[in-house]
């Protein structure tokens, strides 16, 4: 099969599984928790007004989708050291300002219970229970000496800039976030 | 009465959202939903919801500081 073959094909799927379905893209680029958790919630919530959504994982944001099993990643010593400073995982996202060596994320995340906002763990969760896709940027995930074992299940396949703007070219709402 | 109640009191934003976006997908065109929140932003969140989605808001009140929305899907 030629290459414009597989194009026309997918396009011809998308076209008959999702005639009217309005579309959202959401440029996931930092690890931050104060980053991550407005690209789940408006994920979700995009999700929850019928969209299509997906969400691109790239530089920092890959640590969003990071297996928390994962350790020190990469063959170069650079990309291990990056893996061992920025451990990904949602759970061990931190905050842009007041960080304090974690002590704020942790205060963030005891608010965040209190006031029952769902963590970004849940919203993970939630985010595939709706359909949102989860898509991997292959660049960085090569940049950081990162493999799809280190990250989590479920993700779509790793995809790269073009992908991104011809989903944005289609998409009602595109975000950088 | 509405067909399906949706119980989102102590939920935060979005959850209200969500969850009245997943009961429409179990209830049948023209039966309703009540979702009871106590979130202030559902106030003006699921009128805007229901107004994008084209399920029409039928009542909206408030009770004990919780907020009602019955909504029909359309």
């Amino acid at each position: 099969m030629t290459v414009s073959e597989v194009e026309s094909d997918t396009a011809a799927e998308e076209d008959s599984s999702a005639p009217e379905q309005e579309k959202m893209v959401i440029i996931a680029g930092s690890g931050d928790l104060d980053k991550a958790w407005p690209v789940l919630l408006l994920a979700t919530t995009g999700a929850a007004y019928g969209m299509d959504v997906t969400i691109f994982f790239t530089f920092w944001g890959l640590t969003i989708i990071k297996s928390p099993e994962s350790r020190i990643t990469g063959d170069d010593w650079r990309q291990k050291m990056m893996s061992v400073f920025k451990p990904g995982s949602p759970d061990k996202l931190q905050l842009s300002t007041m960080s304090f060596g974690g002590m704020g994320a942790k205060m963030m995340k005891g608010l965040a219970d209190e006031n029952n906002v769902a963590s970004v763990q849940e919203l993970l969760e939630l985010s595939q229970d709706l359909g949102v896709k989860l898509w991997p940027c292959q660049m960085t995930m090569d940049l950081m000496g990162l493999s799809e074992d280190d990250l989590m299940d479920g993700l779509g396949q790793p995809a790269g800039a073009g992908s991104a703007i011809s989903l944005m070219k289609q998409a009602s709402i595109s975000l950088f976030i | 009465m509405a067909d399906l109640v949706v119980d989102a009191r102590g939920l935060q934003c979005p959850m209200p959202v969500i969850k009245v976006s997943q009961a429409m997908n179990q209830v049948d065109s023209g039966q309703t939903v009540e979702l009871i929140a106590s979130d202030r932003g559902a106030l003006s969140d699921i009128p805007a919801w229901s107004k994008d989605m084209g399920h029409p808001l039928k009542d909206q009140f408030e009770e004990n500081d919780e907020y009602h929305f019955i909504v029909e899907k359309a």
